[in-house]
């Protein structure tokens, strides 16, 4: 199986201190992180009752289903997407090759600023995922194994969730 | 993929539903959604045909409770089982965790449970995957339906190893919990073995 991902503390904070100064930048209303299978890995702004989980969701069958289509045509892929609508647009764009990352915005901002400040906070946050990847290979070249909060885990504390 | 996160304290894990075209897939996903309680779930998303059958995928979240003071979170995903759906299916199967494959007992849907479960290995191993390793579930539903096969007979049709097999009324819900607690079950003791990044 795949191995997992993982995110610690420290870069979740930088993650998410990255996020929240792009959408400050950029004048946007929420912006968020969401990995390529649709998990959910930071999101910060201001839209109530958003459902981000299906936002997640949906983001990576968007993504996952551009992509298909740009192979379809010989295209590795379409960095950025952007839809329009009456009052809030979305961009969307890929970092790292793997993680997605959403920017919602409304006539308070416009496609070229939003644009200009994903560019400056793809980069800081590519850097900050290179770092949670050579973390993750210096532990493995070191014989270690990231302790699994679950490598104790019983059948009893599963049936548990059951009940 | 499951996803750690150590900050938040949560775990997130993808559990595909495979299988022909209605055999009772999204049915599974339903029946569990108007089952578990409000604050367990988050919402039911179904991007389905006008008559109801799968476009590009189910999707419901569902919090499972506490192990080990994190957060287990699953998200159930459905793929379009009609066969010319195949490109949307391949994506979905991206970073799957566990596997369930619901087979449709009526006779004349034999051949497409063969070539359904054919389909499944074939695009887990273009994501790099083998089913023989995959957390893996076999639902045999439909079984209210006069014209079907034998458990027996499909179990030794369908089976693939030593999976865990459920017969399942699915629109009734036998077998639905059964089925959704086995997978989980594997996918959560695979992480015993594999906690490394
Ligand atoms: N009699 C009977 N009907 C069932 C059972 N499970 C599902 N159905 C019905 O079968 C039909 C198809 O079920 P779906 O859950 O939509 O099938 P699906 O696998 O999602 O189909 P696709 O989306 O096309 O891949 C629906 O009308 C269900 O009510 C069952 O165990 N017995
Ligand atoms: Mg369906």
């Amino acid at each position: 199986m795949a191995t997992p991902v993982v995110l610690y503390e420290t870069e979740y904070e930088q993650l998410k201190r990255a996020i929240t100064r792009l959408c400050s930048d950029a004048n946007a209303k929420f912006v968020f992180l969401v990995d390529r299978s649709g998990q959910q890995i930071a999101s910060h702004g201001e839209m109530l009752n958003l459902d981000t989980t299906s936002l997640a969701s949906l983001t990576a069958g968007n993504v996952a289903a551009t992509d298909g289509l740009a192979h379809l045509i010989g295209e590795r892929g379409f960095p950025v997407l952007s839809h329009e609508g009456e009052r809030d647009n979305l961009h969307i764009s890929i970092i790292a090759a793997r993680v997605i990352l959403v920017v919602i915005f409304d006539v308070r901002s416009s496609l070229g600023l939003v644009r200009l400040r994903v560019k400056r906070a793809t980069a800081e946050m590519t850097s900050i995922f290179d770092l949670i990847d050579s973390k993750v290979e210096r532990d493995r070249d070191l014989g270690m194994s990231l302790e699994s909060p679950f490598a104790e885990i019983t059948e009893e504390d599963i049936d548990a969730l059951f009940n | 993929m499951t996803f750690i996160n150590y900050a938040s304290r949560e775990i997130n894990c993808k559990i595909v539903y495979y299988g022909p075209g209605l055999g009772g897939k999204t049915t599974n996903l339903q029946y569990i959604y108007d089952s578990t309680a409000a604050q367990a779930k988050g919402k039911l998303i179904s991007l389905a045909t006008e008559t109801d059958r799968t476009l590009f995928f189910d999707f419901l979240p569902l919090d499972l409770g506490t192990v080990r003071g994190f957060k287990t979170r699953f998200h159930l995903y459905t793929v379009p089982g009609q066969v010319f759906y195949d490109a949307s299916r391949k994506l979905i199967l991206k970073g799957v965790d566990g596997m369930v494959f619901v087979a449709d007992s009526q006779r004349e849907r034999m051949d497409a449970n063969v070539e359904s479960l054919f389909n499944l290995e074939l695009n887990l191993k273009q994501h790099g995957y083998d089913l023989m390793k995959v957390p893996y579930v076999l639902q045999l539903n439909k079984r209210d339906l006069p014209n079907v096969v034998s458990t027996a007979d499909l179990t030794a049709e369908l089976h693939r190893k030593g999976e865990p097999v459920f017969e399942g009324v699915a629109n009734r819900g036998v077998g639905v919990f059964d089925t959704l607690k086995a997978i989980a079950k594997q996918v959560l003791l695979e992480l015993r073995k594999d906690g490394s990044g």
